[in-house]
């Protein structure tokens, strides 16, 4: 019986969070912690020739300073070889590679005693020439293996580009732009490593306790079962916290090398580099179409950034093969190498910045054909995968268009450009198509009943900050029979069953289907030891006649014939029973096409003279499979379309081109939306049932909200005001 | 962070004395800007006089209509206080549009005179050339990303900001700095308080540094609730200014009788030029009038690669904020 699943109930976590009891990496008691802190590059490239550690060493409280001219050396680091496994940084030779790049390390009694420390460190510098900027080398861009972490093919060709652009009434090529973006995380990135012999255990802020744990034992040279990562809460991470970085493995070996537990913890500053970021992107989109607007053609050619010594591609084409049914359609991706940190990534990398610029090419299309923004897309309604030739495994697009357009009253706008004014405003309403793959991997789970009738259920994974816990704990409940009060779920630990990365938007697919599947296991185990228990009023009953509702064994014949679990258990000597799964994803993936669909509307205001902008309205719908938690999951998109303004209309990591060095690498002059910035936004979240998807019915919700956003931001911009920014962020300059 | 020594100062002359006894000694009050800026690497004082403790923090009515802010008085204090509320409520709408409500409830009103600009290169030690901040380095700004810069009072060595939206009102409502130092109290005209960096980007203000700002002496204006501080910014809170204007403007019989504006965000200190007041006094209100004191207050404005809009953005935002304020002195019914 689901009586949990879908319920806003509020978060588990909650009080813990409200209270300051939860504890998030840096917080955990370590008795005798040393205290590191990084020493930054800041030069974009050549050698640190000379450091020089006199007065950091004799500052007070300083334990050690590790240069690359006295680092431990490591065995020769793989380059890894998964998504997860970025190159990295650890002292081991003088080449500065990017500014803000790690190349010290000071380890003192305290925190400010290192800090202090890190500055007394004189650095002289052998600079090299260097290029930070994307547009200035466009011409050196080569193609890489595949377009992002899915292993999709760099380029794609469906039928013939030029037959399409004859066959067009109108075609057009625009290029879109976006900014380097930079996470920022309310929590900074925190590692504590403490040794017991050749045991590690870290305590890190990772969204992947496992591919953390491999990394730090691969780069180490260690076995993977001497390392424990624990990481019970992350205060976001947006993908910044997926790859294991530099300071993770550096806390560890400064840790060994002074016999001592060692915490680290980044400043913001400091997270502007080392730890990847959302690359600028070129994207040259180009739609043709008949008159009637048929797509005939579509081309998306991406070339982002990458650094001069790792490889990160952000796939922008990949909505342009799948979203809509052109016969013809041809997507690039190319790498530049600048000499900027490594990007990685950043919630919806690929679809966020591919979207963009696909849905403001849609929105450019439907001006010149004079159609309506929406009706155009339905018109290029995609039934199954144009590209892959499959089947949807659930799409409820056509809904979501609808549900939104109906909340947002979108037929009531007027469709002329700049015809809207109201006092010094111009009023202006957009909307865009959010899109976001339904990922899944292998994961495990472990349901266990307690003596006293509640469960414990353990999964390896990891909560953001969204709500992971929480729904854990209702599919838990759901699967053997309990009220959510009963279960207790326990996360971030290397300790508990093996379980994915928090990307991909893929944890509530993959961890809850082995919740669901340990959890229903576990109800069977229990049922069976009732049924032949001679002392169970069930005892002679078939397993398939025997409920667990709210805690006790009912008869599905006769409810009043029933035992609570804790009176089974206590005849059971007070064992415990537990019951595993490993959800495995199977041959639906090859046979489906899995993603979740949603429409954004936005209005803003743009002040006529000033050019100021203001989002004063947002309606996004969403279908997602089946939704777990209808609060968090609320919250969760509602955030995504947050990030939509934010990228619309201010975020930027503005790098100096003469100097090689993010300017802005804080959080006043890094703008992200506060309070003011984000006016009502309405979540609707659309039914769909999807029998393929995952054993819980849910598609990833993560990311999707902040696919579309940004583009029907843009849109509503160019319909108040007729002018058409293709480069974001849209700031008040380029409105005046 | 370099360490330093501190001392609570008990009162004015001891405050005094001991700034006098180290060139490396400052003065804290709320703290918001300096600690900030030694956690940076920016200041490195050696010595910090804790003057929080000072009985400077009240405000007063000054015989004239006018108000007396004590130099410790928090912004949100000022900002709320029914005094300001009434007789100058520029300045609290200048207060309320910068930072956030927890700075605001720290930082003083002397503080606030004394905040440093926001200029990339001045605030990352990463940066080896800035004028203001290891003089004779270089200014980086000049040639690198230049957007939120001054188009108005640069030299070849500077073009950073004033940030302040506080300084905006005062310097438009034309308040008086009143300072304590070792051979007694003097008082600085506000539009004197501020230097322009010329070759000594490194000193911000005329105040010495061996003085203390005690009180900020507001006038009372007849037209002082005819008024608008309007801050153009890239996002709607916790952002400076692009662009801000300051303004209040007396109009009766039909003409301007009587108006002050000041600038924001386009130059290193808070920008009134008297003449472009002057110049449309007489004249019917209405956008052609303030465009031409915008055209004499943007005189000799000088624009860099990334910040040409700012010169344009400052002329529509005069513009505005005079008929903001105009437009509140007719509901005010004080049209003459």
């Amino acid at each position: 019986m689901e009586t949990s699943v879908s319920q806003p109930i509020n978060r588990v976590d909650g009080p813990l969070k409200v209270t300051g009891r939860a504890l998030y990496t840096a917080e955990h008691p370590v008795p005798n912690v040393a205290h590191a802190v990084l020493i930054m590059s800041t030069i974009p490239k050549g050698r640190a020739a000379s450091m020089d550690t006199s007065a950091a060493g004799k500052s007070p409280g300083v334990l050690r300073v590790f240069t690359p001219f006295n680092a431990p050396k490591l065995p020769p680091s793989p380059s890894g070889g998964s998504p997860t496994s970025r190159k990295l940084n650890l002292l081991q030779d003088d080449q500065i590679l990017y500014s803000n790049q790690p190349i010290g390390l000071v380890l003192a009694d305290t925190f400010e005693n290192a800090t202090r420390g890190a500055e007394l460190v004189h650095i002289r510098y052998a600079p090299q020439p260097f290029n930070v900027v994307l547009d200035k080398d466009l011409n050196s861009a080569f193609t890489p293996e595949k377009a992002g972490a899915g292993g999709d093919p760099a380029n794609s060709s469906r039928g013939d580009h030029q037959a399409g652009v004859a066959a067009a009434a109108a075609y057009s090529e625009h290029l879109y732009t976006t900014p380097i973006q930079t996470h920022n995380p309310m929590e900074p990135h925190a590692t504590i490593a403490v040794w017991e012999g050749s045991k590690l255990t870290l305590y890190d802020a990772t969204q992947g306790v496992f591919s953390d744990r491999q990394r730090v034992a691969q780069v180490l040279g260690i076995p993977p079962e001497d390392v424990r990562v624990i990481s019970p809460y992350i205060g976001g991470g947006f993908g910044s916290k997926g790859p294991t970085w530099s300071h993770v493995v550096l806390a560890a070996v400064a840790a060994r090398e002074l016999n001592r537990p060692v915490k680290l913890v980044l400043t913001r500053e400091q997270m502007f580099g080392a730890i990847g970021f959302r690359g600028r992107t070129h994207q040259t989109v180009g739609l043709g179409s008949s008159s009637q607007g048929n797509l005939t053609a579509i081309r998306h050619d991406t070339i982002d950034q990458t650094s001069s010594f790792d490889q990160f591609v952000e796939p922008c084409g990949l909505q342009a093969r799948m979203l809509y049914p052109s016969p013809n359609a041809h997507t690039t991706h190319k790498l530049v190498r600048l000499d900027l940190g490594t990007p990685s990534f950043m919630r919806a990398p690929g679809e966020c910045p591919g979207n963009y610029a696909l849905e403001c090419a849609m929105d450019e299309l439907s001006y010149s054909l004079k159609l309506d923004p929406l009706a155009l897309r339905l018109k290029n309604y995609a039934e199954e995968d144009p590209e892959k030739k499959r089947p949807w495994s659930s799409k409820s697009l056509r809904e979501c268009y609808r549900a939104g357009a109906e909340r947002f009253g979108w037929s009531k706008r007027n469709p002329a450009v700049r015809a809207t004014p109201e006092g010094h405003y111009l009023v202006g309403q957009g909307m865009a198509t959010a899109c976001y793959p339904a990922r899944r991997s292998e994961s495990n789970a472990i349901a266990t009943l307690r003596p006293d009738g509640t469960a414990l259920v353990e999964a390896g994974t990891q909560d953001l900050g969204t709500g992971t816990y929480t729904i854990m704990t209702q599919i838990a409940a759901d699967a053997i029979g309990l009220a959510p009060n009963q279960v207790t779920f326990r996360l971030g630990d290397t300790d508990f069953p093996k379980t994915p990365v928090s990307g991909g938007s893929q944890t509530a697919a993959s961890t809850g289907s082995a919740v669901k599947m340990a959890g229903q296991a576990l109800r069977e185990k229990l049922i069976q030891l009732a049924v032949t228990d001679p002392a169970s009023p069930l005892h002679g009953l078939g397993a398939g006649d025997v409920t667990i509702d709210g805690g006790n064994f009912v008869s599905a014949a006769n409810p009043r014939k029933k035992e609570s679990l804790a009176a089974l258990m206590a005849r059971h000597g007070q064992n415990e029973v537990s019951a595993t799964a490993d959800a495995k994803p199977g041959d639906e993936q090859d046979r489906y096409s899995m993603y979740a669909f949603g429409a954004q509307f936005a209005e803003v205001r743009v002040d006529m003279d000033l050019g100021e902008i203001q989002v004063s309205r947002m309606v996004g719908a969403f279908a997602a499979g089946r939704i777990l938690n209808t609060k968090t999951a609320r919250s969760q998109l509602m955030g995504g379309m947050v990030w939509g303004i934010g990228m619309a209309l201010q975020e930027n990591t503005m790098v100096d081109p003469r100097r090689g060095r993010v300017v802005n690498a804080n959080l006043a002059e890094y703008h992200v939306p506060v309070n003011r910035d984000v006016p009502a936004i309405e979540v609707i979240l659309v039914h769909e049932d999807d029998p393929y998807v995952s054993a819980v019915g849910a598609k990833g919700i993560g990311e999707i909200g902040n696919t579309g956003s940004a583009a029907a931001i843009v849109n509503a911009i160019y319909h108040a005001t007729g002018k058409r920014v293709r480069d974001l962020p849209v700031t008040l300059d380029r409105l005046i | 962070m370099k360490p330093f020594t501190y001392l609570q100062a008990t009162d004015v002359p001891s405050a005094l004395r001991a700034i006098s006894s180290s060139p490396d000694a400052r003065f804290i009050g709320g703290g918001t800007n300096l600690v900030d800026l030694m956690k940076y690497g920016v200041e490195q004082p050696a010595h910090l006089i804790d003057i929080g403790k000072l009985p400077l923090a009240n405000i007063e009515p000054l015989p004239g209509g006018g108000v007396r802010i004590g130099a410790l008085a928090r912004n949100s204090d000022i900002a709320n206080h029914l005094l300001i509320r009434e007789k100058a409520p520029l300045l609290a709408e200048a207060i309320v549009a910068g930072a956030s409500p927890q700075l605001r409830n720290a930082a003083t009103a002397g503080g606030n005179l004394m905040q440093r600009t926001r200029c990339y290169y001045f605030y990352d030690t990463g940066f080896t050339q800035c004028n203001k901040r290891i003089p004779g380095s270089g200014c980086a700004a000049r040639d690198g990303l230049n957007r939120i810069h001054a188009i108005l009072g640069t030299s070849d060595k500077c073009i950073a900001t004033n940030p302040s939206d506080m300084s905006v009102a005062l310097a438009a409502i034309g308040a008086t700095v009143q300072v304590q130092g070792n051979s007694g109290p003097r008082s600085i005209p506000f539009a004197d308080f501020h230097r322009l960096p010329g070759e000594t980007p490194q000193i911000d203000t005329n105040l010495n540094k061996e003085e203390l700002i005690t009180a900020i002496d507001v006038p009372g204006f007849p037209f002082a609730l005819n008024y608008c501080y309007l801050k153009v910014r890239d996002r709607r809170s916790y952002a400076f200014a692009l662009v801000s204007v300051a303004a209040m403007i007396d109009v009766r019989a039909g003409k301007i009788h009587d108006v002050r504006f000041a600038l924001g965000g386009v130059a290193p200190k808070p920008w009134r030029v008297p003449a472009a007041e002057q110049q449309v006094i007489g004249q019917e209100p209405g956008a052609e009038a303030y465009g031409n004191a915008a055209d004499v207050a943007l005189k000799g404005a000088r624009t860099f690669p990334h910040n040409a809009f700012k010169l344009e953005l400052a002329r529509r935002s005069i513009i505005r904020a005079l008929t903001t304020a105009a437009v509140k002195g007719e509901r005010n019914g004080n049209v003459g």
